[in-house]
């Protein structure tokens, strides 16, 4: 169980939430071509280690966040807003 | 290699059993081979077997970083079923179905198939309706299946909660008598036996560190025991495929989720037919030692721990005992999970990669296992003549961008 420390209510369990996916996508402009939108819609990092992931809280406040989230050990490293950048990687 | 039969069960039996043949090599690797296939799960042995048996391609390795068939093929609840929605689908299952139908004699080695039926519940009357659509596609494909009603299904498997007082009553379902189950590491274990009879390399505990690269080319693997070069190279690592993607320098369209499965302590027969109820979220069949084998939805997050988390083990044993209250007093005995390869419309992708010499055999999410034979024979095709079978050619990673999607998201009955 993941205990998830929401930016506006602080640490709630992970049946709390859900989860939204990776952060950080950026929508192409429209008129790009089929294999730039399909990148954009469908391609993901999906990465085996820290990944930056948007999470709702969907039984609480309602707001979405991001967080910083290893995907082996579930280790939560940064919660942060969303009109913020993703914070530096520390060791 | 040996051949199993009743005669060498007897002879060996005289023998108390000491005498049996080791059942494949542990080869070393050699420095090249035309095809490399990474990832010694039932996808990659079958796909080495069909390069050798069907294409004559057997200067062949299949490389895995543990032991083969201890992925996703050693983790699932063996279930074995073609009911999908799409002709695509429809038509590429049921060859897998066929095939298995036929596998124990093809590799001479029992997969202890059991073709029990498999129920889909429907709980609502939109899910009887929905449901009666689904078979009519079924049986439109040229699929079995057939809608039955309460009392059937109450006949069929006494224990499951059929009252009307139940939390989700049950008003029908959808049979396929051809589903059922297999035992999961025998059809590991005979692709593995019959591809090594056929001059393949199983090298186990090897594994792949990176992709070696020349001109733009994958011509070879980096191993944990050294560079092992080839002509092509196949991946069929299930949910580790964008770990390995990323290694070549592309992304795909997969996300990797753990999925749980779990055992109960063994009981006496129970329960002969597989059944899976989407408003529970629970499928679940005994296995011949008597265990209740059960599984349910995906666990709520992108994760890469073979673990999986409790919250989505309470949410399914609570589902269990909603449709057998009986198995409320049973012990829970093991627990596991395996990384599936989740794709946005539940279909695979068997595909020649971005990058030339690499071939990509993944995106079964959770349903891997009953397209076992199908995606090896499909996969084989695909890197022996280099064009796509045409039972796989619409699995291709072009349809994410033209948006030919086969989005078998409803068939797969529980909502991953």
């Amino acid at each position: 169980m993941l205990l998830i420390d929401c930016p506006w209510c602080g640490p709630r369990d992970e049946i709390e939430f859900v989860c939204g996916g990776e952060s950080h996508i950026v929508r192409p402009a429209p008129e790009v071509d089929d294999a730039a939108w399909a990148d954009y819609m469908f391609m993901r990092t999906n990465p085996k280690g820290r990944h930056a992931e948007r999470w709702g809280h969907v039984h609480g406040c309602g707001q979405w966040f991001s967080l910083v989230r290893d995907t082996v050990t579930h280790e939560i490293s940064a919660v942060y807003r969303f009109d913020q950048p993703r914070p530096a990687e520390r060791d | 290699m040996s051949r199993y039969s009743f005669l060498s069960l007897l002879r060996n039996g005289l023998n108390h059993h000491r005498r049996w043949p080791q059942a494949w090599r542990s080869p070393a690797p050699k420095p090249a081979y035309d095809v490399v296939v990474i990832g010694a799960g039932g996808h990659g042995l079958a796909t080495a077997y069909y390069l050798a048996a069907e294409h004559g391609i057997a200067n062949v390795a299949v490389v895995d970083k543990g032991w083969l068939g201890g992925g996703n093929t050693g983790r699932n609840t063996t279930i074995v079923r073609s009911n999908y929605l799409y002709p695509e689908s429809a038509a590429f299952y049921d060859f897998a179905l066929r095939l298995y139908e036929r596998l124990s004699d093809t590799l001479n080695y029992n997969i202890m198939l059991s073709q029990r039926g498999l129920i889909t519940l429907a709980h609502s009357r939109h899910e009887l309706e929905a449901m009666a659509a689904w078979v009519n596609a079924m049986q439109v494909n040229g699929v079995d299946a057939e809608a039955i009603g309460t009392d059937e299904i109450r006949r069929m498997a006494p224990l499951l909660d059929c009252s009307t007082s139940a939390r989700f009553p049950v008003l029908g379902g959808a049979l396929q008598r051809r589903a059922g189950i297999a035992r999961h590491d025998a059809v590991a274990w005979a692709y593995a036996r019959a591809a090594d009879a056929r001059g393949v390399d199983i090298i186990q505990n090897c594994e792949v560190h990176g992709l070696i690269e020349e001109a733009g080319r994958i011509v070879g693997v980096e191993t944990a025991r050294g560079p092992i070069r080839a002509g092509k190279v196949v991946m069929a690592v299930a949910g580790h495929s964008s770990v390995l993607a990323a290694k070549a320098g592309f992304r795909l369209p997969v996300t990797s989720y753990a999925l749980q499965a779990m055992v109960s302590e063994p009981v006496k027969p129970m329960l002969d037919v597989v059944l899976l109820s989407p408003a529970t979220g629970v499928y679940v069949s005994q296995s011949d030692k008597g265990e209740l084998v059960f599984g349910g939805g995906l666990d709520l997050y992108p994760s890469y721990g073979q673990r999986g988390n409790f919250p989505t083990v309470e949410t399914v044993i609570a589902g269990l005992i909603e449709m057998f209250p009986g198995a409320s007093r049973l012990r829970w005995m093991r627990q596991w999970a395996g990384i599936t390869d989740v794709v946005h419309d539940s279909s695979p992708i068997i595909d020649r990669a971005p990058k030339p010499g690499l071939y990509i055999n993944c995106g079964w999410g959770t349903g891997g296992f009953k397209a076992i034979p199908a995606g090896g024979f499909t996969t084989a095709h695909l890197v022996a003549r280099d064009e796509p079978h045409p039972l796989a050619s619409a699995f291709t990673l072009k349809r994410f961008e033209t948006g030919a999607m086969i989005d078998e998201a409803a068939a797969a009955g529980i909502s991953h």
